[in-house]
C-alpha cells in the first residue's frame, strides 16, 4: 500500500516537471496564435469601425469577396506568381545542386556562400536594389540589354511587365536556400545506387533520371510545400518594389497586401479578416491536395 | 580523365555564370552608396564612384534615426533569440522525454500553429498589443515572437534522437527533471540551439510587417521597417536608398561569413531531419 503510493506521488511529480516546463510555450501560443486565429475568424463576422467599435453583419464580409474586383485581381496576381515562381525555384535550384554535387568539384564551398547570400539578406532590401536595377531611366538591366542591342523596359511601372519582374527577383532570392536543401538530399543518397549504376554502364543523364532525381523527392516534397505556403503569402517584395501609389499597384498587389492595407490603411479591418480566411482556406486545400498527392511521386526509404 | 577535365570546366562556367547574377545586385548596391546622386543617374552609367567616401552613408543618419533602427532590431533580434532557445528547449524536451497525461494533445494542437498562415495572426495581435497599451514601444516588436511552434517541434526531435539511457542514470543520482534538461540533456542538442537561433535571428532581423505595423514611429521601429520609411521619403535618392540598405543589411552578412558552416548545416538539417 504504501510502496503504491510512493510511486503515483513520483508519477505526479513527474507530470508537475512536464507541465512546468511546456507552460511558457504553451501559455504564449495560446494567447498570441491560438486565440488571435479564432478572433480572425469571428472578426470575419463583424464590422470593426473607429475605436475598434465592432458590429455583427453576418456574411456580409464574405459576400463583399464575391463581389471585391480589386480583390479578384489580387488573386489573379497571387497565383500567377506562385504559378511562376514555384516551379522555377524547384527546377533551377535542382540543376544548381546537382552541378554542386559534381564529384571532386573545386570551390563548391565558395559557390555554396554566394548563392546562398540572398537567404540571409532582407527582402526590403532586396526589392529596394533590384528596383533600382529595374529603373527604366538609369537603371543597370536596361544598360546591360543595350550592349547587347536589346531594347529597355519600364520594368517596374510597365503594368505588363512588372510582375514578371516580381517573379525574377523572387527566384533570385529564393535559389539559394532550396539549393542547399537539395544538396543536401543529393548527398544522403547512398553511393552504392550510383557504384552499381556505373557498373551496368549508367551515363550522367541516366544516373540523374533513375537515381538522384527519384531518391531526392522527400526535399523536393519538403521544398514544394514550404515554397508553396511561403509564395501564397507574398509580402514585402512587392511592398518595397512597386509601393502603394503606382499604376500597377492593381495588376502586381498580392493578397496579403491586399490585406494589409485593408486592416491597417484602409480601415477596413472586419473585411481584411474575410481575407485572411479566404487565404487560409486556400493554403489549406493547396496543403491537402500536396499531402495527399505525395504518395504518388515521394519515394520514403 | 580529359573527358572529366572538360566536364568540370563546363560546370565552373554555369556556376560562375550564376554566382555573378547573384553578386551583382550586391556589388551594385554598394557601389551606388558611394555614389553622388548625379554620378547615380548618370547615362551611360558610371561603374566606379569618383570618391569612396562614407558621405551618403552619413546623410543615412541625418535623414532617419538609423542609429535607433540598429539598437532596437538588435534589442529585439537578441531577446527572441534567447528566449526562444531556452522556451523551445525546455519545452521540447518535455515534449520528447517526459511522459504526463494530454502530452500528445497538447503537442498536436501547438503543431497546427504552423499550419495557419500568419496573415491570420497579425491582426488580432496588432489589436492586443494596442490595448496593452505598448504601440510604439520595444517590446512590441517582438513580444508574440518569443513564442515559437517550430522551435519547440525543431528542439523536439533532436532532443528525441539522444539515447535514453542518459536520462536513466541522472535519474538514479537524483536529479530532478529541469536539471536532467539543463545540466545533461542541453549541452547535447548544440547543434539544435544553433539552427533554431539561426532560423530566428533571421526572421527576426529582416522581417517587415509587423514592425512596420506595431511601431510606425521612425525612432521606435527595425531597420527593415526604418528602409521602408526610407523608400516612402526618398525613392529617387538612389545613394541614399542604396547606403541604407547596405547598412540594413551589414550585420547579418558579417554574421553569416563568419559562421558560415553553422548556417549552411543548419538550414540543409531542417529539409532533412524535421
Amino acid at each position: 500500500m504504501t510502496k503504491k503510493k510512493k510511486v503515483s506521488s513520483m508519477k505526479r511529480r513527474q507530470w508537475m516537471w512536464g507541465y512546468l516546463m511546456i507552460a511558457p510555450v504553451v501559455i504564449g501560443l495560446a494567447i498570441f496564435y491560438i486565440y488571435p486565429f479564432f478572433d480572425t475568424l469571428i472578426n470575419s463576422f463583424k464590422t470593426i469601425g473607429a475605436f475598434n467599435v465592432s458590429k455583427w453583419c453576418g456574411l456580409a464580409n464574405y459576400k463583399k469577396l464575391t463581389t471585391d474586383d480589386s480583390l479578384w485581381h489580387t488573386l489573379f496576381n497571387t497565383f500567377r506568381y506562385v504559378i511562376f515562381t514555384v516551379p522555377l525555384t524547384i527546377i533551377l535550384s535542382l540543376l544548381l545542386a546537382v552541378l554542386l554535387n559534381t564529384k571532386n568539384l573545386k570551390g563548391r564551398g565558395i559557390y555554396r556562400v554566394i548563392y546562398f547570400l540572398p537567404y540571409v539578406t532582407m527582402a526590403a532590401a532586396i526589392a529596394a536594389v533590384w528596383k533600382w536595377m529595374f529603373n527604366g531611366d538609369f537603371g543597370l538591366i536596361n544598360y546591360i540589354l543595350g550592349l547587347f542591342g536589346i531594347k529597355g523596359q519600364q520594368w517596374v511601372t510597365n503594368p505588363a511587365i512588372a510582375p514578371y519582374s516580381i517573379i525574377v527577383v523572387s527566384i533570385w532570392g529564393s535559389l539559394g536556400y532550396n539549393m542547399i536543401i537539395l544538396l543536401a538530399g543529393i548527398q544522403g543518397i547512398s553511393p552504392t545506387y550510383y557504384e552499381a549504376a556505373e557498373i551496368d554502364g549508367a551515363g550522367t543523364v541516366a544516373k540523374f533520371f533513375n537515381i538522384t532525381l527519384p531518391l531526392v523527392t522527400p526535399s523536393l516534397f519538403f521544398i514544394l510545400i514550404t515554397g508553396l505556403i511561403g509564395a501564397f503569402q507574398i509580402f514585402d517584395t512587392i511592398f518595397m518594389m512597386i509601393g502603394k501609389n503606382t499604376v500597377v499597384l492593381e495588376n502586381t498587389q498580392s493578397v496579403v497586401m491586399y490585406f494589409y492595407r485593408n486592416a491597417f490603411e484602409l480601415g477596413n479591418k472586419g473585411y481584411a479578416c474575410a481575407i485572411a480566411m479566404l487565404l487560409f482556406v486556400i493554403i489549406m486545400i493547396i496543403t491537402l491536395l500536396q499531402m495527399m498527392g505525395q504518395k504518388k511521386w515521394v519515394n520514403y526509404d | 580523365m580529359k573527358e572529366k577535365n572538360s566536364r568540370h570546366l563546363l560546370v565552373h562556367i554555369i556556376l560562375l555564370a550564376g554566382s555573378l547574377i547573384m553578386i551583382l545586385p550586391f556589388a551594385w548596391m554598394v557601389l551606388t552608396a558611394f555614389k553622388t546622386q548625379n554620378e547615380a543617374i548618370h547615362v551611360p552609367p558610371i561603374i566606379f564612384p569618383s570618391h569612396w567616401d562614407l558621405e551618403t552613408f552619413k546623410n543615412v543618419f541625418d535623414k532617419l534615426p538609423f542609429l535607433s533602427a540598429y539598437k532596437n532590431t538588435i534589442i529585439s533580434a537578441v531577446v527572441t533569440v534567447v528566449a526562444q532557445l531556452f522556451m523551445c528547449s525546455m519545452a521540447g524536451y518535455a515534449f520528447g522525454c517526459i511522459k504526463f497525461p494530454g502530452r500528445n494533445v497538447i503537442f498536436v494542437i501547438c503543431l497546427s500553429v504552423l499550419m495557419i498562415p500568419s496573415t491570420l495572426f497579425i491582426l488580432p495581435q496588432y489589436l492586443m498589443i494596442q490595448k496593452m497599451g505598448l504601440l510604439n514601444t520595444i517590446p512590441a516588436l517582438f513580444l508574440p515572437n518569443l513564442f515559437s511552434a517550430y522551435g519547440t517541434f525543431l528542439m523536439r526531435q533532436f532532443f528525441m534522437s539522444l539515447p535514453k539511457e542518459l536520462e536513466d542514470a541522472a535519474k538514479l543520482d537524483g536529479c530532478n527533471y529541469f536539471q536532467i534538461f539543463y545540466k545533461i540533456m542541453l549541452p547535447l542538442v548544440k547543434p539544435g540551439l544553433i539552427t533554431l537561433a539561426i532560423i530566428t535571428v533571421r526572421l527576426a532581423w529582416n522581417d517587415l510587417m509587423w514592425p512596420l505595423v506595431v511601431n510606425p514611429s521612425t525612432s521606435k521601429t527595425t531597420l527593415a521597417a526604418a528602409l521602408a520609411n526610407l523608400q516612402g521619403q526618398y525613392s529617387t535618392d538612389y545613394p541614399t536608398m542604396m547606403a541604407g540598405s547596405v547598412m540594413a543589411i551589414l550585420p547579418l552578412v558579417i554574421m553569416f561569413a563568419v559562421f558560415q558552416k553553422q548556417f549552411i548545416e543548419g538550414i540543409a538539417f531542417t529539409g532533412t531531419k524535421a
